[in-house]
């Protein structure tokens, strides 16, 4: 891919610049419009409703479309007592943390942002840089739902990046690598190859401790106390607006298809067919990738419109004293059963 | 410590019934209707818009005594014995001119209680639900069948007749009392109010609720879905 | 107390950390507080301190409009805008107070449909109770079963009187319509309708553990509290206190079916807490379902109107009739001069009696616990501020 481009353009910042464009406008611009209608439609389908159905025709294909051109037109009301210049920034430091995360994602053999070797290692510092940006937005908001939001999702992201990490930790014992690319290419053949299989249960409840703490991670239901908006109206972006609110949405998003493709990388084979070279290469490899990330993307969902929230203290509970240890235990049996 | 296990297995398990039952209503139809297209037919005893059926008021001020908020305006001048003014559906002999029948609707709250009273049935409760308005002035309806002119003339032959009646009574009564009856004794009478020219008149003009007589009578403004037009209501 | 808890905080130096109190204030515009009630929360952190509740918001003067109409009759649209969720029960409770007032005996058709339309809005009354519940502690799926449930008793509603929400149905001395053709094998259809519904939402809800580890040992009401502060209903029956009006102080013909008041059992927390309260609403549907089930087997022939007066004008005296409203004793006292205006009326309302004591059970428990308790207490704030 990149040396494809270099073909077509012959200047070096360029062609990064390209690259890392290239799955903003390929992929999450139009995967969060396609995520917002359609969490539309599951969640109406789930309720017995028919959801968006007028914009566009079919469906209301076009009703995210609608909103964004509603959201860009809106009027940016910034608070008499915000902190001006973190109140602007924050929407921006918490997209890109959500989006620098996709550098190293591998969509498909044939492409990877960054073949980074420290590739996973990464990801999970740079999307730390999420909780910066929230806190931003919860202080400088001046509001104290925004300030309550932020405090609780600054708690819950750090605590929740523990079991994360541990979790992910399993595998990489396993595989030996932080290389996301590598780790693929580790999984290739039938499905039974895949990690999630490997060293069972062991990696499966790694697998599942991951899968919840990242649900955490990116504030969706059961654990979306950051955003409560039952609790907290709107958490820490109650006092935003317009195109810094959908930036926060969209992050949002890109965020849950983040988490999801990381999953799907390091658990079930990323860009690799289940079913051996069926269907297999670079082309349908992005088939591959983006399906089993969906599929995540699609529970996410599916838990949103069934579960309740979690209360703030039972979230603390249930990462440190229920996903950690046993993430620990996932690591120590891993470990101790590649030592025999 | 089993606890503990117990409330694991348990929230586990609890979500995935859950997620069972929202996975099944994915695939249920839809109970919601798309409403603009797609329409519910409302039950014969829908209790929505008001109508009165003006050729059968007589007048009788039913309604407007039951209505809990008042959203009734109606006035209303005696006949004088040379009109006929016809008869009810119901057989009823009309006697008085219904000279303003104004509702509120805005302040309607659709409680049916002026339906029970009225002796010749003619206001009930329609199942026309959608008449919004961007000017709370249209919402108050105005549904007598006289043009503003007739309204008039009917009010200054009233007066007139009035005056004639009491001339009469004067002639036979004391000298006093005559001078006393020089006075037009109706408001509406007063002279130098003009008469409003026939018409189609904007119908920002037909807001005056006023209780007095309005300077510049009404248009005759009928439910608004149709155009104004003087013969019919 | 977390007050005491802080204290401890000390520096290296030894000095205590100062912390402050935080003031916030929920509501009248905020998702959650249930219509347009304030309350201030005074919190430590996540850990609310003390709460208190300002209404006052949707004031509409109904005692003193019920002193300035011209009859009996034209009160009951205004009864209707108190408990706006269960309507039915209010113009039933106002017209038992001026039947009484009248010494009117009602046809026995009349009270078997009053007795129906009471426990279908009641179960209505309840399915929002719990849905709303359900959104307060962030399920949205239950909320919206719930509402389409209800809005097939809306369409029994609507079919009968004509009106979906403020019915203007239960008259003084009788209904403003007999039953439409059709409509017993409606209710019944829905009955068998809605017992599997209810079983489901127990399952989606009722016992999730989220929602369990959400509500149970929350907002603990314990029965002389409860008692002291003069609640009622669901909030009195849930702390284990066996009342209910329908049968402790029978009016209409309750004593005439096979039901059972449910009480909170403290099955998965403490008696009295929130999950209590939640479960009784749920059981009380299917009491009602049972109640409803019977009067429609039962329902007499006969004429509704031959008890209306056709001139309300009772003699000077005073009454309180009190009855169950799914939110607990509704009564009302009027007070006639001999006129056909009622020279006072006063209505007890029990949303407003039972939210007095949301204060007491929300100290000491998080922001988000205040939240499940003001929703567990259901209010509705059409009848508090009245």
């Amino acid at each position: 891919m990149e040396h494809l481009i270099r073909y077509i353009i012959d200047n070096d910042i360029l062609v990064y610049a390209v690259m890392a464009l290239i799955p903003l406008f390929l992929w999450v611009l139009p995967y969060a419009l396609f995520a917002v209608w359609m969490e539309r439609k599951v969640s109406a389908h789930m309720q017995d409703r028919l959801g968006p159905m007028r914009v566009g025709g079919w469906h209301g294909w076009a009703q995210t479309l609608a909103d964004i051109l509603k959201l860009i037109q809106k009027e940016d009301i910034v608070p008499t007592a915000a902190d001006k210049k973190l109140h602007m920034l924050a929407p921006f430091v918490v997209f890109i943390g959500s989006y620098a995360a996709f550098a190293t994602i591998p969509f498909s053999s044939a492409y990877i942002g960054s073949n980074l070797n420290l590739g996973l290692f990464y990801i999970i510092a740079v999307s730390s840089l999420v909780v910066v940006g929230i806190l931003m937005a919860g202080w400088s908001s001046n509001n104290k739902w925004s300030l309550f939001g932020a405090m609780r999702s600054a708690a819950q992201i750090v605590s929740y990046e523990i079991p994360t990490v541990l979790a992910l930790l399993a595998v990489v014992m396993i595989a030996g690598t932080l290389n996301l690319q590598d780790i693929n290419t580790m999984q290739g053949g039938w499905f039974w190859n895949w990690f999630i299989f490997k060293k069972f249960p062991f990696i499966f409840i790694a697998f599942g401790i991951y899968f919840v703490a990242s649900l955490a991670e990116t504030n969706r239901t059961p654990f979306d106390i950051p955003e409560a908006e039952s609790e907290l109206v709107a958490g820490y972006h109650t006092e935003y607006s317009g195109m810094k609110f959908a930036l926060f949405f969209l992050a949002e998003y890109a965020n849950m298809f983040a988490v999801s493709a990381i999953g799907s990388t390091v658990f079930l084979g990323g860009w690799n067919s289940p079913f051996g070279n069926f269907l297999g290469g670079p082309i349908w490899g992005v088939f591959w990738f983006l399906s089993k990330g969906m599929f995540f993307v699609f529970v996410q969902m599916w838990l949103r419109w069934t579960l309740p929230r979690m209360r703030v203290d039972q979230l603390m509970y249930i990462s440190w004293k229920v996903l950690t240890p046993w993430a620990f235990v996932c690591v120590l049996a891993v470990g101790a059963w590649m030592m025999m | 410590m089993t606890q503990y296990f117990n409330d694991i297995f348990k929230s586990v398990w609890t979500v995935l019934i859950g997620m069972r039952i929202t996975f099944r209503h994915l695939f249920t139809p839809a109970v919601t209707i798309q409403y603009p297209d797609v329409k519910l037919k409302l039950p014969e005893r829908a209790r929505n818009r008001l109508y009165v059926n003006m050729d059968d008021c007589i007048g009788c001020f039913q309604c407007d005594m039951a209505c809990p908020v008042d959203c009734f305006n109606i006035e209303t001048i005696k006949a004088l014995p040379t009109d006929d003014l016809g008869v009810t559906s119901t057989g009823q002999k009309k006697k008085l001119w219904v000279t303003k029948f104004d509702i509120d609707i805005a302040k309607c709250c659709y409680c049916g209680l002026c339906v029970y009273p009225c002796p010749t049935e003619c206001i009930k409760m329609t199942d026309v639900y959608e008449f919004s308005e961007f000017n709370r002035n249209n919402l108050i309806y105005n549904y007598i069948s006289m043009t503003p002119k007739e309204v008039e003339d009917v009010k200054v032959k009233a007066a007139e007749y009035e005056k004639e009646q009491t001339a009469k009574k004067a002639a036979a009564a004391a000298a006093a009392a005559a001078a006393k009856a020089a006075q037009p004794p109706t408001a509406a009478a007063t002279p130098g109010t003009p008469a409003a020219a026939p018409g189609v008149v904007p119908p920002a003009t037909a807001a005056n609720v006023a209780p007095k007589p309005p300077a510049a009578p009404a248009p005759p403004q009928t439910p608004p879905q149709t155009p104004p037009t003087p013969e019919k209501s | 107390m977390p007050a005491t808890l802080l204290e401890q905080v000390k520096t290296s130096t030894g000095r205590a950390l100062r912390s402050e109190e935080m003031i916030i204030n929920m509501g009248p515009q905020h998702p959650s507080t249930h219509g347009v009630l304030r309350l201030e929360l005074v919190v430590d952190g996540e850990i609310v301190v003390d709460v208190i509740p300002h209404i006052g918001y949707l004031h509409r003067c109904f005692e003193k409009h019920s002193e300035a109409m011209t009859n009996y009759q034209q009160v009951i649209p205004y009864c209707d805008r108190m408990d706006y969720l269960a309507s039915m029960n209010m113009d039933w409770a106002y017209a038992l107070a001026v039947e009484k007032l009248l010494a009117i005996k009602v046809p026995d058709r009349v009270e078997y449909i009053r007795v129906i339309m009471g426990e279908l809005q009641r179960i209505a009354s309840h399915l929002i109770a719990l849905g709303t519940y359900g959104l307060d502690v962030g399920a949205f799926t239950p909320f919206l079963f719930m509402f389409r449930d209800r809005e097939r008793i809306l369409d029994l509603f609507e079919m009968t009187c004509g009106a979906r929400l403020l019915y203007n149905y239960i008259w003084v001395g009788g209904l403003s319509h007999d039953i439409p053709p059709g409509f017993i094998d409606k209710a019944k259809a829905f009955c068998k309708y809605f017992r599997p519904n209810i079983k489901e939402c127990n399952d989606l809800l009722t016992y999730n553990e989220i929602f369990i580890k959400r509500t149970a040992n929350v907002g603990i009401l314990p029965k002389d509290v409860a008692i002291d502060y003069a609640c009622s209903g669901p909030m009195l029956r849930g702390s284990g206190v066996d009342f209910d009006l329908r049968r402790d102080d029978p009016y209409s013909i309750y004593d005439k079916f096979d039901w059972k008041p449910q009480i909170g059992t403290g099955e998965v927390g403490t008696v009295g807490d929130c999950w209590d309260r939640y479960m009784v609403r749920v059981r009380e549907m299917e009491q009602s379902l049972n109640i409803i089930e019977q009067a429609l087997d039962m329902i007499p022939e006969g004429e509704i109107a031959s008890a209306i007066p056709k001139r309300i004008r009772p003699n000077p005296g005073e009454v309180y009739v009190r009855s169950e409203s799914p939110r607990g004793e509704i009564g009302f006292y009027v007070v006639s001069d001999g006129s056909g205006t009622p020279y006072r009326v006063k209505a007890r309302a029990p949303a407003f009696v039972n939210l007095a004591v949301a204060p007491e059970i929300c100290r000491g428990y998080m922001i988000a616990d205040v939240v499940a308790i003001v929703g567990s207490v259901d209010i509705v704030l059409g009848e508090v501020d009245r």
